[in-house]
């Protein structure tokens, strides 16, 4: 089987066997970059000599007898909007267009303990802000599945690579689908932990109380392994939740007879596609065909999820991005003639018709006379979407839904009309405002592309999502298609 | 609706300056956004509580002890502008 389309276990296994080296490895995937980048543009910084070198790191290690963690020698790659020392960060903006940051994230320090090869930085939406990756500042990524198509957002990059086989894993932020979205569309997994699972020191802020870090593999059990890397409490995160590791492995290989499973109505109707709907029914027939007991489910406040996400994210954006101001870092206006006059000129020039509008969209709804209209309804609102979802899971072990509510739309598509851009997020946003976890899984195809399946859990049940996302995965091969390249 | 004069008034708020033709669109994609929003006056929130974030913590404390900082140099690794140790900024006043 081709190198760049096997699972991190299976490369591990052959990593400690000797039967190849992790030096090869990373020289295959980086022959591969090499080989369907100029087509798919996932990546914005390709890191190969520092890649070969941690590569060779471990094979002296593994040379030298020492038994190496599960992950060692293992290509990832890392969304551009994490801080990597010494390695530019641009968060796709031109206002971060030479930003070198001096210290890594918690993330990165984590995944470079476990002895994994960074590959490089990936391509994303303009400040995470997008569904498409077409607001990048620098260029649109390409869905490998059909090039004119794009491969979804914000972390369309990370989702592609690991689909192109240009790495076996990626690390994405999920603000409202900003993982599960693009994995859905590019037929790979990944999951948004709950909000407080890891860390997000050194990930550069959209809206803070709605983004998480997570991660693209090719399967759910490669998913399992770097879950239990990244996970944990870190005390440079004041957000980051404390308690217990879990071993998510554990989860695996779980039968899941009389697994109570609920289908919110509000995610199978109006909007839904109708080639993806008829994929997500057959997958809950594998589901039901393993024991699982499958019923209808509601959330009656779903379809106040849209306005409400996007003004607590636009008002929690136009905070966080208050800093940059063209004083410490980043791009600055050419000769400002003072120093509001640089504020104004660096921010207007630096940032994008996204970001902007988002700044105004946020900085309108908190500002004097809007605040209790939009903000603090919005927040009160939110407050009803999550006890939906408490309610629902008083009754359900999981809910399961499409992950988007189409395939993969060409590229120009919805870039005229934000508010339909934003429609696409209908099925992934309530998530991060009840600050659940959400898996998307690769659950079939309608037309060619790849259709996902989100599973959704209780805050801090992964686990169970990795149970059930397993128990799929073993009884179908959706997962195991590749896009020919 | 959102006008071309709450679309200026918004703008300097946030430290951007816009075009002509941004400041129209703008007023009409908010507008339409905020159409959109107007949506949650459906609900009666009386009683509902406001949601800021989802974890139950409040003040998250640690002891106040030495650690490792960032040098000197690499705080200012990024300064678009400096002057020996400080960050160069032009006029204030």
């Amino acid at each position: 089987m081709d190198l760049v389309y096997m699972t991190a276990h299976e490369l591990h296994d052959k990593l400690t066997s000797k039967q190849i080296s992790a030096e090869e490895v990373c020289r295959e995937y980086l022959d591969r970059i090499e080989k369907v980048e100029d087509r798919l543009k996932a990546y914005m910084t390709v890191t190969g000599d520092l890649a070969l070198n941690q590569a060779r790191s471990v094979d002296k290690r593994i040379a030298s007898g020492e038994s190496i963690p599960p992950l060692a020698g293992i290509p990832i790659a890392v969304k551009d909007n994490m801080c990597t020392e010494g390695i530019r960060t641009t968060c796709s903006s031109k206002i971060l267009y030479n930003f070198v940051p001096p210290y890594n994230a918690t993330v990165v320090e984590k995944i470079l303990a476990g002895g994994m090869v960074l590959m490089g930085k990936t391509n994303m939406d303009e400040f995470a802000m997008g569904s498409s990756t077409e607001n990048s500042g620098f260029y649109t990524t390409s869905n490998p599945w059909d090039t004119e198509r794009v491969p979804g957002g914000s972390s369309g990059g990370s989702a592609v690579a690991v689909a192109a086989g240009e790495t076996v894993f990626s690390l994405g932020s999920d603000t409202g689908g900003s993982i599960r979205q693009p994995a859905s569309l590019c037929g790979v997994v990944g999951i948004k932990p709950t909000y407080g699972a890891v860390s997000r020191y050194g990930l550069v802020a959209f809206a803070s109380s709605l983004d998480q870090i997570g991660c693209f593999s090719r399967d759910v059990t490669d998913c399992a392994v770097l879950l239990n890397l990244i996970t944990g409490h870190d005390p440079l995160d004041s957000t980051s939740a404390p308690g217990q590791k879990t071993d998510y492995t554990g989860f695996l290989n779980r039968p899941i007879k009389g697994l109570r499973v609920g289908v919110p109505v509000e995610y199978m109707g109006e909007g839904i596609d109708p080639g993806v709907r008829a994929v997500i029914n057959d997958a809950l027939k594998v589901l039901a065909s393993q024991g699982a007991v499958i019923e209808e489910a509601s959330l009656p406040h779903s379809k106040y999820a849209i306005p409400v996400y996007y003004l607590i994210a636009t008002a929690e954006a136009s905070s966080n991005l208050a800093r940059y101001d063209g004083v410490r870092y980043g791009y600055r206006a050419e000769d400002p003639g003072d120093v509001v006059d640089m504020f104004m000129r660096t921010r207007s020039r630096g940032f994008g018709t996204e970001v902007k509008r988002r700044i105004m969209l946020g900085t309108y709804a908190l500002s004097t006379g809007y605040y209790d209209a939009y903000y603090l309804k919005a927040l009160k609102v939110r407050t009803l979407i999550k006890q939906d979802f408490d309610r629902a899971f008083d009754k359900y072990d999981v809910l399961i839904s499409p992950t988007s509510p189409g395939t993969a739309f060409r590229k120009g598509e919805k870039v005229d009309d934000p508010l339909q851009m934003y429609l696409s997020d209908i099925t992934t946003i309530s998530v991060n405002l009840a600050g659940i976890p959400g898996i998307s899984v690769p659950a079939g195809f309608s037309g060619g592309l790849p259709v996902g399946m989100q599973i959704m859990g209780r805050p801090f049940d992964e686990g169970t999502l990795i149970g059930v996302a397993h128990a799929f995965e073993r009884d179908t091969d959706h997962h195991a298609r590749f896009p020919e390249l | 609706m959102i006008t071309i004069a709450e679309v200026e008034h918004v703008a300097l708020l946030a430290r951007l300056e816009l075009s002509d033709e941004e400041k129209k669109t703008y007023s009409d994609q908010l507008s339409a956004i905020l159409e959109y929003a107007g949506m949650l006056d459906d609900l009666d929130t009386g009683n509902v509580s406001p949601t800021a974030h989802v974890l139950p913590l409040k003040n998250v404390f640690r002891e106040d002890s030495e650690g490792a900082h960032l040098p000197l140099e690499k705080t200012l690794q990024n300064a678009p502008d400096r002057d020996g140790n400080f960050f160069k900024v032009p006029r204030i006043v």
